[in-house]
């Protein structure tokens, strides 16, 4: 099987289908790049994170389409793109950008099916950047994902790691609906097996990423390789945890989740996300109104405090949730 | 045998039957407009309307111009879009009343009226939502090579929105068939104008952005048709985006139930008599021998009778179902 790192198997899926499927156009800032420039380079970026290159040179400008910083303009034109019969990608170079956009996602595209009376679909898939860890400040490391989770009329995509972004990538692409594709900047250059050919990981299905008996750890993005890291760890004290990666938070597969604490008992929910009104808030919710009595101890949630996110090393280090964290938490689950 | 042509405009030449399409177009949008006026008093009409009264002649005019192939994108104040587009005069009237059988099921409302079978991607309720939509159909458009256009309708009040600006760039940039049509009725919600466009210049900010605009008179139809016929002309032939500033009024308030404290003792009743498109239209076709009175008041009692039918029709029918409270937020979920 060919190891590949996260950018290359998202960028695998976009070439892959793009072949396939001519009504898939890609646009954003720089998903080329060297436009207007000097130095007659027509790609000179291929996506700031690297995960469109190629994509100019083999299927040309109508279908690659290089945008000014705008970014309502390139929601509101992947939306209206969609109901004329395209099947836009539209990047955001940074999920906190949806604060200039977030018009286009939640009153626009997410709310065109149901409004029309299911008389249209709005295949637009949005591709974000996100997460902390890379000391890019306040406005350019947040997850933000919890806040459009709430949206109803959007799918929420979260993966983390090579193999399962590309097959949900590949989902997103033949579906029908709008989709939030967040893509943990850390995680790019995270590698694993990843076949050549296209497949499909259907949305709301979690992944058990470990399996254990003590413990149900829910983690999502960077915070699922953090957990399993913690979990190692544990390990030698004889704890044993199952992991769950839910993939996807809208539609979100509550039942692996309750079936998973119904066997433990302990729940521990690991969301790089601030804590309130969050997906870890919402997991632990979930879990109190449907699941209250197999619970034996209360619910551990990990998280990053209610800040923005800090510049200095020492201050980001920590505001994301460590390894150490998580080994923390689930000791304290287990005490009860 | 086809009819030749009785009013040569610059670049389309109107027939007998397009003159009478467009008298009917307008019409049909005036009573719809006045008559609900009168129905939402009865408070039988849920939420709250926007009505298109006094601007007939700028859908329409635009609107003559396009086929079911091409795209508009429409605003709050949406009603006169959807039908000189072509949308279903009753299903319109029924989605207006929250009716299961609604153009979009009762689910829309006013603001919320779409038929894409017809190229009618929706009104909206978001001031300035619209625009980067039309933009995207207008890439849809150039890819497909086929000659369509885009056509995103504003108002005053939205030509001061970011999302408008944005929109109207990324247009000039990609050089895409979108034409932005700007009904500048003086008023965004209760402030003037005059107020809120700091140049006072629609058209003037549209070529600072990189695109021809021209103003017209939005009470001549005839204006917004020759304007138009040359704007939609070069989008079509790939020359880009466009817009055209058509000066126009509304005979109502922002929303019905506006107390319109904004506007001059008689302002709207001056209007009515200084600035009614219909009538405007009935003195020039009567006055240059194109159309017989007749045939326009016969026009009349058809579209009256059309009205009455809708709302007729709009009143008996049922409400959606329970169940459609939870059907199409997604495709599959």
């Amino acid at each position: 099987m060919p190891i590949k790192s996260m950018r290359d198997a998202i960028n695998d899926a976009l070439h892959l289908e793009m072949a396939r499927d001519p009504s898939i156009i890609v646009l954003g800032e720089d998903v080329s790049g060297g436009a207007g420039g000097t130095s007659g380079e027509r790609e000179a970026s291929g996506g700031i994170f690297g995960v469109t290159k190629g994509l100019l040179p083999r299927f040309g400008d109508h279908r690659v389409i290089d945008t000014p910083i705008s970014e309502s303009a390139i929601i509101g034109a992947a939306g209206g793109a969609a109901l004329a019969g395209l099947r836009p990608v539209a990047e955001l170079m940074f999920a906190d950008f949806v604060g200039v956009s977030l018009d286009q996602i939640f009153n626009q595209l997410a709310k065109f099916r149901y409004m029309f009376g299911g008389k249209t679909n709005c295949p637009a898939v949005i591709r974000l950047a996100m997460g902390a860890g890379m000391n890019m400040g306040a406005q350019h490391s947040q997850t933000m994902y919890s806040m459009l989770t709430s949206v109803p009329g959007l799918k929420v995509v979260i993966p983390s790691n090579a193999y399962d972004a590309k097959g949900l990538m590949i989902t997103a692409l033949r579906g029908n609906d709008p989709v939030l594709f967040f893509e943990h900047k850390a995680l790019y250059p995270r590698k694993g097996e990843v076949p050549d050919g296209a497949y499909t990981i259907p949305f709301g299905e979690a992944s058990l990423v470990r399996e254990g008996e003590h413990v149900t750890v829910v983690a999502l993005a960077r915070m699922v390789p953090f957990a399993e890291k913690a979990i190692d760890a544990l390990a030698k004290d004889g704890i044993t945890c199952d992991l769950i990666d839910p993939r996807t938070t809208s539609p979100m597969d509550e039942d692996t989740i309750l079936e998973s604490v119904e066997n433990t008992g302990r729940l521990v929910v690991v969301d790089e996300s601030n804590p309130r009104c969050s997906v870890a808030s919402d997991i632990a919710g979930m879990v109190a109104a449907r699941g209250f009595h197999s619970l034996k101890a209360p619910v551990q949630l990990v998280t990053a405090p209610h800040t923005p996110v800090p510049f200095a090393r020492e201050l980001e280090r920590a505001y994301v949730p460590s390894p150490t964290r998580i080994e923390a938490a689930i000791r304290a689950v287990m005490k009860d | 045998m086809a009819t030749p042509p009785i009013h040569p405009t610059t670049l389309a030449p109107l027939t007998h039957e397009q003159l009478l399409r467009a008298y009917r177009q307008m019409k049909t949008i005036r009573e719809f407009e006045e008559r609900l006026h009168v129905e939402i008093q009865t408070g039988e009409i849920p939420g709250f309307t926007h009505l298109y009264s006094g601007q007939e002649a700028v859908a329409v005019g635009v609107c003559e111009l396009l086929s079911d192939a091409d795209y508009i994108v429409s605003t709050h104040r949406g009603h006169g879009h959807c039908i000189a587009k072509g949308c279903d005069v009753v299903g319109m009237m029924k989605e207006i009343y929250g009716r299961h059988d609604g153009l979009c099921k009762g689910k829309g409302g006013s603001m919320h009226i779409a038929d894409f079978d017809k190229g009618m991607l929706g009104a909206n309720g978001i001031v300035g939502g619209g625009q980067p939509l039309a933009v995207g159909a207008a890439i849809a458009c150039r890819n497909r090579g086929d000659g369509t256009v885009s056509i995103a309708f504003g108002g005053d009040g939205s030509s001061n929105q970011g999302t408008v600006f944005e929109a109207m760039n990324l247009a000039v940039v990609l050089k895409v068939p979108a034409l932005f049509v700007w009904e500048n009725n003086g008023y965004g919600e209760h402030t003037g104008a005059d107020y809120s466009v700091g140049s006072r210049d629609i058209a003037g900010r549209c070529r600072g952005f990189g695109m021809p605009a021209e103003v017209c008179d939005g009470s001549d139809f005839f204006a917004v048709f020759e304007t138009m016929g040359r704007m939609v002309s070069r989008a079509r032939a790939g020359e880009g985006p466009a817009a055209i500033e058509a000066r126009i009024t509304r005979f109502f308030g922002h929303f019905e139930g506006d107390p319109q404290l904004y506007r001059a003792k008689d302002e709207t009743k001056r209007l009515r008599e200084s600035l009614d498109c219909l009538k405007i239209f009935r003195a020039r076709v009567t006055a240059e021998g194109w159309l017989e009175a007749g045939e326009l008041d016969a026009i009349d009692s058809e579209v009256l009778a059309l009205i009455d039918r809708a709302v007729a029709e709009a009143r008996a029918s049922l409400p959606p179902a329970e169940a459609e409270l939870y059907a199409d937020v997604y495709a599959e979920y």
